[in-house]
């Protein structure tokens, strides 16, 4: 069985991905909650009883063909850095990660895929896609849900689909949502509004670790709400639909700004690219903002391509857990200020400055030598 | 004007589509408080005209026994009434089946629609068709009684019959 350690060491293959034609999109996400018949719900079940549903489940999902070698832990088994590392990486829930003894987590070698189990409900199953790929997700994660129904005997209701221990996720027991990257909407203040209509035709927008969290970095999860009276693929089927049209919203916000305010842009990542190469004391607000910053110069051509790729591990690796994690004890949190300063320096310190990398005519005003700036 | 549930004097009126049809009922303060009609969360006027909920009102037909002033229990985990007003979730698959007549009102426009599209165990996919096939024929067979064509009425009665009647 695969060790922690040997889990987290790399970044997952869905962190690295999110060059694909939308920029915006940098992962996809499909969640569908099953449970067993005539079990009690995890949160309503006796400890012993808990624990037989575990005893059932964990057999069948270990044996799955994808799982093999898979990282299986019960949850009581892991410090709570670990399981805040889980959280951090999006491979298990914050409600999971408060439980102990009787719940387990069962994750896939690459991390694409993860199961909790015993969380609100028995079962909880993940698959992960860089980029907008809800389909593919689903398709994935489906199918390891018709391979444990050999195994395992589903609560079904012909009107009422998939029985779940909360009732807003009847039916399909499906959550589909995509993280995206809007540094343009935010900049041009379209974002209230684009996030508004979104609402309006019934999806969820969420920060960056979902219900109740605030935006960082300019993230956001847009996810459907209603579960009950539409197919899986009809759900993610608008649901990519309003992502990519958010995505392109993104693309002409980005190009716009640069065709109407140059300056403040190349001022907006410049500093962005000061602080982050030099700080030595910076909080994770800070640090995810500049970090957004970033990766929007690095899509207009600032920086070389795969800064992105640089910014999405380091938003993962900057997060307090994974800074305890990286530093093997607990640290304060001036203490993980100064660490997460430390990272970011020297991943950045070949960075070249903005203006260097200039591609295309876009961005044309940054080599002018007539542009006012320092002396 | 006078309580409907006792003869003291009315003070709450309340005034609820149920079912599509306008319902009004009058309560004295007691008993609007004795039956949560205060409470806008737990409160639906179909549970007492209905005799859901009025403690005391033995409920009928195949409701299980309530616990004493603790509303229904499910027979498979024990959750009860009461669990479910107050943490709106619940406590086992059967929950549903024991408490069908709240998941209708509490999943109201909750959901895109109230009946399940999609995915269905694959063991269960004989019984899903033969379920829709069911349900589709009940609408038929209203639309045949609205329009007084009772002949249709009765074949399609009888082939709902037949279908509920088939063992898988």
């Amino acid at each position: 069985m695969m060790r922690f350690s040997t889990l987290i060491k790399h970044p997952a293959d869905w962190m690295t991905g999110g060059l694909g034609e939308h920029g915006a999109v940098l992962t996809s996400r499909i969640r569908l909650a099953r449970n067993l018949r005539r079990h009690p719900f995890p949160g309503w079940a006796k400890r012993e009883q808990r624990a037989a549903a575990l005893e059932l489940m964990r057999p069948a999902v270990e044996a799955l063909p994808a799982m093999k070698d898979a990282f299986s832990q019960e949850l009581g088994d892991l410090s709570s850095v670990q399981k805040q590392v889980l959280v951090e990486r999006h491979l298990i829930s914050r409600e999971h990660a408060a439980r102990g003894v009787g719940s387990a987590a069962v994750i896939e070698r690459r991390q694409t895929l993860s199961l909790m189990l015993n969380e609100e409900d028995h079962l909880r199953m993940q698959a992960i896609r860089p980029g907008l790929q809800l389909t593919a997700a689903f398709a994935a994660l489906s199918e390891l849900d018709t391979e444990l129904e050999n195994s395992l005997e589903f609560a079904f209701d012909p009107t009422l689909g998939y029985l779940t221990t909360c009732p807003t996720n009847l039916g399909t027991g499906l959550r589909a949502s995509a993280m995206l990257h809007l540094p343009g909407l935010v900049l041009s203040d379209q974002i209230g509004q684009v996030l508004q209509s979104v609402n309006k035709i019934g999806l969820a927008v969420r920060g960056l670790y979902g219900e109740g969290t605030e935006s960082l970095g300019n993230l956001y999860q847009i996810s459907n709400q209603s579960t009950l009276g539409e197919s899986e693929e009809t759900i993610i089927r608008r649901l990519e639909r309003v992502i990519a049209q958010v995505a392109s919203h993104e693309q002409n916000a980005r190009e716009k700004l640069l065709d109407d305010d140059p300056e403040m842009v190349s001022d907006k990542i410049g500093r962005a690219y000061g602080v982050l190469r030099h700080a030595h004391i910076i909080d994770s607000k800070e640090a995810l903002n500049h970090l957004s910053l970033l990766r929007l110069g690095s899509s207009l051509g600032f920086f070389p391509p795969q800064v992105v790729i640089l910014c999405d591990t380091l938003l993962m690796d900057i997060q307090p857990a994974h800074l305890q994690l990286h530093s093997g004890r607990k640290l304060s949190p001036d203490e993980r200020d100064a660490l997460r300063a430390e990272i970011v320096r020297s991943r950045l310190h070949s960075l070249e400055s903005p203006g260097s990398y200039i591609t295309g005519s876009e961005p044309q005003s940054l080599s002018d030598p007539n542009q006012p700036g320092d002396p | 004007m006078k309580c409907d549930f006792c003869d003291k004097k009315a003070t709450v009126f309340l005034t609820q589509l149920v079912e599509g049809q306008m319902k009004k009922v009058c309560l004295c303060d007691p008993c609007a408080k004795e039956r949560g009609v205060t409470d806008p969360t737990g409160f639906s006027l179909a549970d007492l005209l209905l005799g859901g909920v009025p403690v005391g009102a033995g409920p009928g037909g195949t409701t299980p026994p309530a616990t004493a002033g603790g509303g229904r229990k499910c027979p498979t985990c024990g959750f009860t009434l009461d669990d479910l007003r107050r943490v709106r979730r619940f406590g086992c698959s059967d929950c549903y089946a024991t408490f069908s007549d709240e998941v209708g009102q509490i999943i109201r426009g909750m959901h895109q629609g109230s009946s399940h599209v999609g995915k269905v165990p694959a063991g269960l996919m004989a019984l899903h068709i033969r379920h829709q096939r069911i349900e589709q024929l009940r609408a038929r067979l209203d639309q045949a009684i609205t329009s007084e064509s009772y002949e249709e009425a009765a074949g399609i009665r009888d082939e709902i019959r037949n279908l509920s009647e088939t063992k898988i």
